[in-house]
């Protein structure tokens, strides 16, 4: 494995099925009376948030704290970031307080790269501004392997604004590394030009991608970039593109319906779709814990310095 | 040439299980409340020996679990790669059961102890109990085993190997010399 985890391109598929299998063993930890292991026992992790997210924050908090780790989370309101401090000067204090892994989020794509030159710690990309956001990506893989067994071969939808959607390009990046087939859909103003370079398909017409799916995976619509002119108006999205129950009764028996959250309810999923059993939300969530406390026990569970093993 | 001596072969691990099955059976007057709890890997493949020898001789079923102890190891972080993790599944409660732990071999105790701390996050057992088919010595903990297959002195430079079907498609247990660890390229494992 990589020190840091700053994209998919990051891990080789080898390594995505060493951090799924473990990430098991954590699901099974979240089961027990008492839900934390000392693994990371004396390991300071700080959650370094330049965007709000109240999810993915609480999430990495709490897999650092399952691992009995230390966890600093340093935002960026009322804190030295908004008297002006520079990130640099931001990771130089951290790293003089002996932080083991820096988890960040920036709304700058590149952020968390910039980081790994300053600090000795690991750095955990939880997301960096349209460019990618890897731990929602392999939580999303593990919950589909959990639910239908396999990711070769899996067909999955990516539908809505893929352009802006760090998330989608992490997922995309994973499933096709896997041997997944991805077809990304929504209006050709919010797919990204490059996309068949990724490897994956690419359609406008949702209906004609539902009948052969076992994911169908919908992206939060960003309210903000119907003002940018992407799409005429949310109501016509909804109408082209919102998983809605007629659409549902598309999909072959047994299609796993996932949303990275959080949702708009009766914009890109309508409110009683999202509700049904086989729309997994809530288990994205559960696993998510998982994914991360994986990925900090396999990125800090090493030796600090560079050591001979004395196996 | 590698320098291994045969310690217990198929029939004397098979000897070896009957004899510790009764020995937990005399000693806690049958098989009530008791449980198996077998450390990952082969301790869980002992601990399921043990439940099919209790369930031959006292026609009671225990339920058997396996435990990874990777999380609550001491040398976290002292390798240079996180330790790889096994699976977990103790599917019942623990709570007020007499819980005999399973192990290959006992060495040092640090897994031993790891096991405790492990065991206790689970639930308050009324006792537990340690059962190893071989113990080699060299303790490094105030641990020590209730049930033993087989005493073998070691020295601490040596490697006692355990070979089970379920997992290694055969039963044998093993003592390598270092010379054998010698030729292996560049020495590791």
């Amino acid at each position: 494995m990589n020190k840091h985890l700053l994209s998919i391109h990051d891990v080789t598929a080898e390594d995505i099925v060493r951090i799924l299998d473990t990430a098991e063993s954590f699901r099974e930890v979240g089961t027990r009376v008492i839900k934390k292991v000392p693994a990371l026992r004396g390991r300071t992790v700080v959650n370094l948030f330049y965007e709000n997210s109240t999810r993915t924050r609480i999430s990495f908090e709490l897999a650092a704290k399952r691992l009995s780790a230390d966890v600093i989370n340093f935002t960026t309101s009322g804190t030295s970031v908004s008297k002006g401090e520079s990130l640099k000067d931001t990771a130089l204090t951290l790293q003089a307080m002996g932080a083991d892994a820096i988890v960040i989020r920036h709304s700058s794509s590149g952020a968390p790269f910039t980081l790994t030159k300053w600090v000795k710690g690991s750095v955990l990309n939880a997301g960096d501004g349209t460019h990618e956001h890897p731990t929602q990506a392999l939580l999303d893989l593990y919950t589909m392997r959990d639910r239908l067994g396999r990711l070769e071969g899996l067909r999955v939808a990516i539908v809505g604004d893929v352009l802006h959607s760090r998330v989608a390009r992490s997922l995309s990046f994973a499933l096709v590394k896997m041997g997944a087939d991805v077809t990304l859909v929504g209006p050709p103003t919010l797919i990204p030009p490059d996309a068949p370079a990724w490897g994956v398909d690419v359609s406008y017409d949702i209906e004609g991608v539902l009948p052969k799916l076992d994911v169908c995976y919908m992206l939060r619509v960003q309210r903000e970039r119907q003002r940018q002119q992407y799409f005429p108006s949310v109501r016509e999205y909804a109408r082209l593109f919102g998983l809605t129950r007629d659409r549902v009764g598309m999909l072959p028996e047994g299609t796993t319906i996932m949303h990275p959250g959080p949702m708009n309810r009766g914009v890109e999923i309508d409110s009683d779709v999202a509700d049904l059993p086989q729309a997994v939300m809530e288990e994205q969530v559960t696993n998510g814990i998982a994914i991360r406390m994986a990925l900090l026990y396999l990125l800090l569970g090493g030796a600090r310095e560079e050591v001979g093993t004395d196996e | 040439m590698t320098a291994t001596a045969r310690i217990l072969d198929e029939a004397e691990i098979r000897r070896s299980v009957t004899r510790i099955a009764h020995e937990i059976l005399e000693h806690n007057k049958g098989a009530r409340d008791l449980v198996l709890v077998g450390i990952a890997n082969r301790g869980d493949d002992l601990a399921r020996r043990l439940a099919a020898e209790i369930e031959r001789i006292e026609g009671a079923t225990l339920p058997v679990g396996v435990l990874d102890i990777t999380f609550y190891r001491d040398d976290i972080g002292m390798r240079a790669e996180a330790p790889e993790v096994h699976e977990t599944r103790i599917g019942f409660d623990i709570n007020g059961k007499t819980v005999i732990l399973v192990d290959d071999v006992l060495y040092t105790g640090r897994t031993i102890r790891a096991a405790l701390d492990a065991l206790v996050d689970f639930g308050r057992p009324t006792a537990i109990q340690l059962a190893v088919l071989v113990d080699r010595g060299h303790r490094e903990l105030p641990i020590r085993a209730d049930y033993v297959g087989k005493n073998v002195p070691t020295r601490r430079d040596e490697d006692v190997r355990v070979a089970l079907k379920e997992t290694d498609g055969e039963d044998a247990v093993v003592v390598e010399e270092p010379a054998a660890k010698r030729d292996v390229p560049g020495g590791e494992r």
